[in-house]
């Protein structure tokens, strides 16, 4: 059974990710995609999740939608608690079936995604207007006529021009970065509690992927959802989290507030990423991370970094997975160089 | 072209006005496709092919010609006319014997002769006297699609002893014309309701076997292979024989109709499962299961729609395949049976060397076959072309 435990208006949780687990079978064997990731992301409060691909931060997102292809993925361990508002429940995710009743009125919902790609996220043979209306007639007991207001509304808000005239236009029709406001009025056409944006602005160039944080932001603030924002990309982490957790092969290796990360990193790996990023005005040379991510199958064992590591030392770092340290207030650690 | 203007004159500045009037032929060009829905962009590209809008005027010509078949044909399915058996084509005249222009069309009657050694039958035209034709005369009452009840005939002699054959009488002196019409009431909507059923066996099962992959996958495709492995005539030999004799010819029928159909469905059960196989990876597959979706609705809100052009194609193109079988089943004696006819009946009864030699016009519904065939060809052909967005 589910434990199910009311949530009062006063909890400020939306979800708690305990040690989730998630392996990938592949030809080789078992590869381990994400490994023992824990997180929280309060109510209002945006979460960066960065590192470089294949670490596991897209795998994180869509084991909360519940959207894992299995197989190959495999869910091996560990809790996602999700604080349902709209029920005022406390659900463990990981425990529902993926294509329940009750999961598939979460998605969407309660939990809604940005994709990557705005181009291929939607449908060529629909109407953005009727994509944007597809969550809110899925959802809410609502007529065609009041899910066309809707989305006419939701278009509004997210900044498109002349909503009522666009509504209507095919994806084809719009550019990228338009295509991308259309997604998110799709996902916040329900009010989610907890947005997961999963590179929402790699497809678009600067000055649209600002205006799309500037409008995420603003969304934000207005209807107090929770964000895990997924990026490569330091710079839009810093502009838009709260706290910001880095992923390293599967593991957060440094989670903290964004000004403690981006002014005090501990982990050498994101020391390493800090150095990486030319500063303007700097003319010095980049020094970049040593050696290069091994492969899915060769992870060492003990700290995943270690070959790579300025710092290591056989003396020092045991091949043991390192225990995280608190460094500070909110500021773990997955390093043996530091004591707690 | 701003830049080169300024080339050219580097003085003159770029009033926007200016840029207006260079960008003019543009917007033109494009305004007249800016908003166009779907159907209408794709009837725009579908027009520029002549051929397949020939192949369209013929087939509304044959499917309304099937439509109104007992108002277009002077006689019944079963009308004869026992002195006039073989009786080759009459064709409508104007100008008669003594070299005299008439505006009402009319026709001789023909004289039979018979050849006492060969047995041969010759015809000959009687011009002592005309048979004018009229338009809209009353004749052998009908009911119109069952309902209406009427006597008109939209063209026919007033004399009653005297035939009119267009196209020849065959073996029992029916008018081959009125048979044609009344054959492709048959001929060309087990194409149609065969190609629906087609659609639906090969829709469903080809989707669902991309969609969910694995063993589903694997049941359906092997499945599909081993139907596409038996050599055609013997299976529906066999299947025909299921068909039991004492049925009613509708039920005959419908049984070759769904016979047919379904050992048709595995090409396009094929194709769509290796487009549902690359639709299905696509980001809006995801984005819908992440908006709540079910399976369900993700096949049939996405994947489904998604491959609809592909299904139009596939259907037009699989019209032609499906009257050539029935034309064949029906012409090796196992589909529709007398007295219900088709083409392939028809044909059944031109099936040797006399009836080429002698009676050549009772191949005449080998033509309309043709003519079916290629008019779905042309017509399929354009609309690949057109429902295809990257063609210019």
């Amino acid at each position: 059974m589910i434990p199910i435990q009311p949530v009062s208006q006063d909890d400020q949780m939306v979800i708690e990710v305990k040690d989730l687990a998630v392996h990938f079978a592949v030809f080789q064997g078992r590869v381990p995609a994400v490994n023992g990731v824990s997180f929280t992301i309060e109510r209002g409060k945006t979460l960066g999740v960065v590192g470089e691909s294949g670490c596991g931060k897209s795998v994180t997102g869509l084991s909360i939608m519940h959207l894992l292809p299995t197989p190959p993925a495999e869910l091996v361990g560990g809790e996602i608690i999700f604080h349902r508002l709209s029920t005022g429940e406390v659900i463990d995710i990981t425990k529902l079936s993926p294509q329940s009743a009750e999961m598939r009125s979460i998605r969407g919902n309660d939990i809604a995604m940005i994709f990557q790609e705005p181009m291929t996220s939607m449908t060529p043979a629909y109407t953005i207007g009727e994509q944007i209306m597809e969550a809110v007639i899925l959802h809410q007991k609502v007529n065609k006529r009041e899910a066309r207001q809707r989305a006419v509304e939701m278009l509004d808000r997210v900044g498109m021009p002349q909503p009522g005239r666009n509504v209507d236009s095919y994806p084809h029709q719009l550019s990228g970065g338009m295509l991308q406001r259309a997604m998110i009025a799709a996902a916040l056409s329900c009010q989610p509690s907890l947005l997961i944006a999963d590179e929402p602005t790699t497809a678009l160039d600067v000055t649209t992927a600002a205006q799309i944080l500037d409008l995420m932001g603003q969304l934000q603030d207005e209807m107090g959802m929770a964000i895990m924002h997924v990026s490569h990309n330091l710079g839009v982490v810093a502009e838009v989290a709260n706290e910001v957790a880095v992923m390293y092969l599967g593991r957060i290796v440094e989670r903290s507030s964004v000004d403690d990360l981006f002014y005090n990193p501990k982990h050498p790996y994101t020391r390493g990423l800090m150095h990486s990023i030319p500063q303007i005005g700097q003319r010095q040379r980049l020094e970049p991370i040593r050696g290069v991510v091994p492969e899915p199958d060769a992870i060492p064992k003990g700290c995943a970094f270690a070959p790579r590591c300025p710092l290591f030392s056989p003396a020092t770092c045991p091949p043991i997975v390192p225990p995280s340290v608190t460094v500070g207030p909110g500021h773990e650690v997955l390093c043996y160089r530091y004591d707690s | 072209m701003a830049s080169e203007a300024g080339l050219s004159a580097p003085d003159t500045k770029l009033s926007p006005d200016t840029v207006d009037q260079e960008l003019a032929p543009y917007a033109a060009s494009t305004a007249e496709w800016v908003g166009l829905s779907q159907g209408q962009l794709i009837w725009r590209r579908f027009r520029r092919s002549r051929m397949a809008l020939i192949g369209m005027v013929v087939l509304i010509i044959l499917y309304i010609g099937m439509l109104f078949c007992e108002f277009f044909s002077p006689y019944l399915l079963n009308t004869r006319f026992t002195d006039n058996i073989f009786e080759p084509p009459t064709l409508p005249r104007w100008v008669d014997a003594e070299g005299q222009f008439h505006l009402r069309p009319f026709i001789y009657k023909y004289d039979r002769k018979v050849n006492r050694e060969t047995l041969e039958m010759t015809y000959t035209a009687d011009t002592s006297k005309m048979y004018p034709i009229y338009f809209f005369v009353q004749g052998e009452p009908y009911k119109l699609w069952g309902i209406i009840a009427t006597n008109i005939h939209l063209y026919g002699i007033n004399d009653k002893k005297v035939p009119i054959f267009i196209w020849g009488s065959d073996r029992q002196g029916r008018d081959l014309f009125t048979r044609c019409l009344y054959g492709s009431r048959v001929s060309l909507t087990i194409g149609l309701v065969g190609v629906f059923l087609t659609i639906i066996f090969g829709t469903t099962l080809g989707v669902t076997s991309g969609y969910f992959g694995g063993r589903i996958d694997d049941f359906v495709q092997r499945f599909s292979e081993l139907l596409m492995s038996i050599p055609q005539i013997p299976l529906w030999m066999a299947l025909a024989a299921i068909v039991p004799v004492t049925w009613p010819p509708l039920r005959v029928y419908f049984g070759i109709t769904i016979i047919l159909s379904f050992l048709s469905w595995g090409g396009l059960a094929r194709q769509l499962r290796s487009k549902t196989l690359s639709l299905r990876e696509e980001g809006y597959t995801l984005a819908a299961k992440a908006g709540g979706g079910s399976d369900w609705w993700v096949i049939s809100r996405h994947l489904i729609p998604n491959n609809a052009s592909h299904i139009i194609v596939v259907a037009t193109l699989a019209v032609p395949s499906m009257i050539l079988a029935e034309t064949a089943l029906s012409f090796l004696g196992l589909g529709i049976r007398a007295p219900m006819t088709s083409w392939g009946v028809l044909l059944e009864e031109a099936q040797n060397v006399k009836t080429i030699v002698l009676n050549p016009w009772l191949l005449i519904p080998a033509f309309l076959v043709i003519l079916t065939v290629l008019g779905y060809n042309f017509l399929g052909d354009g609309l690949r072309d057109a429902v295809d967005p990257y063609t210019r």
